[in-house]
């Protein structure tokens, strides 16, 4: 199989838990067992859109027992003869393997998936500096020679990149180094905020120069984060940023 | 009929809490870094060649750009 892997590179590797539990998308090709009318096939396709059940398949990473999962999209592209192609958008955990199956039975010729390709894994799209590892065999080598840095950014991401998709919380350069020991984000803190953060969602917490300082799990929804004076906003799951970047601005509580 | 978003098909906006300025002395934007750092925090979006598992594929960057360490966010079957 082919398609979007997002790779993060040294420090970057904090980031990729953000990513495993990102929405994918992918175009597949899926093979019917018996001729079925095309307006048969999209009108099917159209009912796996939404929560749909679905059971790990037998070659799985996980305990194969019947759990939900959310297609977001699943667009019908082509039909040829009995191939099917299609484009879903998906939630993380989802097997397209076992889709194509289960949509062969709801069909009642039976499926199996032929091809697929990756085009998406959260905010990493196709059509974003996507690179080959020739690609990067040659913009590397061509770097170190010339150090010229546009050829760096030409296949080489900040590592924030990973975070777009996630509600943000801008917090004061005081609060910076706090967080990066580990301590939980308090309502004095914050600065501006995104709109949908939900209690005990996942939050990227940002400094005003648009640094990633951790992953936070909010402890309010954004209307009340705006009111609240005191308290946890985010506790603190992982941090990004090392320490010492920005000043140490709190009080140790011994009496030395 | 689509049902629910795509997490990318949304829209946030930003709303502001309190305002105060940051001390230019301290950290630098995402895009500023040195090529060191850069490297240090980047992320590639690799376009995955069949055949080679998704492990295969990062320890060949990791060789590639000498890189200490190089993980992959969500496995692509082989």
């Amino acid at each position: 199989m082919t398609g979007v892997l997002p790779l993060a590179l040294e420090e970057a590797t904090k980031v990729v838990g953000a990513l495993l539990l990102a929405g994918k998308e992918y175009v597949c090709v899926m093979r019917l067992h018996a001729a079925v009318p095309e307006d048969h096939v999209k009108a099917v396709l159209e009912e796996f859109q939404g929560v749909i059940y679905q059971r790990p398949p037998l070659r799985a990473s996980v305990k194969r027992r019947l759990r939900t999962r959310t297609i977001y999209y699943l667009d019908f592209l082509e039909m040829e003869e009995r191939n099917v192609l299609f484009k879903v958008g998906c939630e993380a955990g989802t097997y397209i393997r076992k889709l194509c199956y289960d949509i062969g039975e709801v069909l009642g010729c039976g499926a199996d998936m032929r091809e697929l390709r990756r085009t998406r894994v959260g905010p990493f799209a196709e059509e974003d500096k996507l690179v080959t590892l020739h690609d990067v065999a040659y913009f590397f080598a061509e770097w170190q020679e010339k150090k010229d840095e546009s050829l760096l950014r030409k296949f080489v991401y900040p590592m924030e990149k990973a975070l777009e998709l996630l509600p943000k919380i801008v917090v004061r350069d005081s609060a910076v180094d706090a967080l990066c020991h580990g301590a939980h984000l308090t309502a004095p803190g914050v600065l501006s905020l995104e709109t949908g953060i939900k209690t005990k969602g996942t939050v990227a917490v940002f400094t005003q120069k648009g640094e990633a300082i951790t992953l936070a799990q909010a402890q309010a929804s954004t209307d009340k984060i705006l009111i609240m004076d005191h308290g946890f906003v985010a506790k603190t799951m992982r941090v990004l940023m090392p320490r010492g970047v920005y000043p140490k601005k709190w009080r140790s509580s011994s009496k030395s | 009929m689509r049902k629910v978003n795509a997490p990318w098909e949304l829209k946030r906006k930003l709303v502001v809490k309190a305002e105060e300025e940051t001390n230019p002395r301290f950290g630098c934007k995402p895009e500023e870094r040195t090529p060191e750092d850069h490297i240090k925090f980047g992320i590639i979006n690799l376009d995955k060649p069949s055949g080679p598992s998704s492990h295969e594929v990062s320890a060949w960057v990791k060789r590639i750009m000498g890189l200490g360490r190089a993980g992959h966010g969500g496995t692509l079957e082989a």
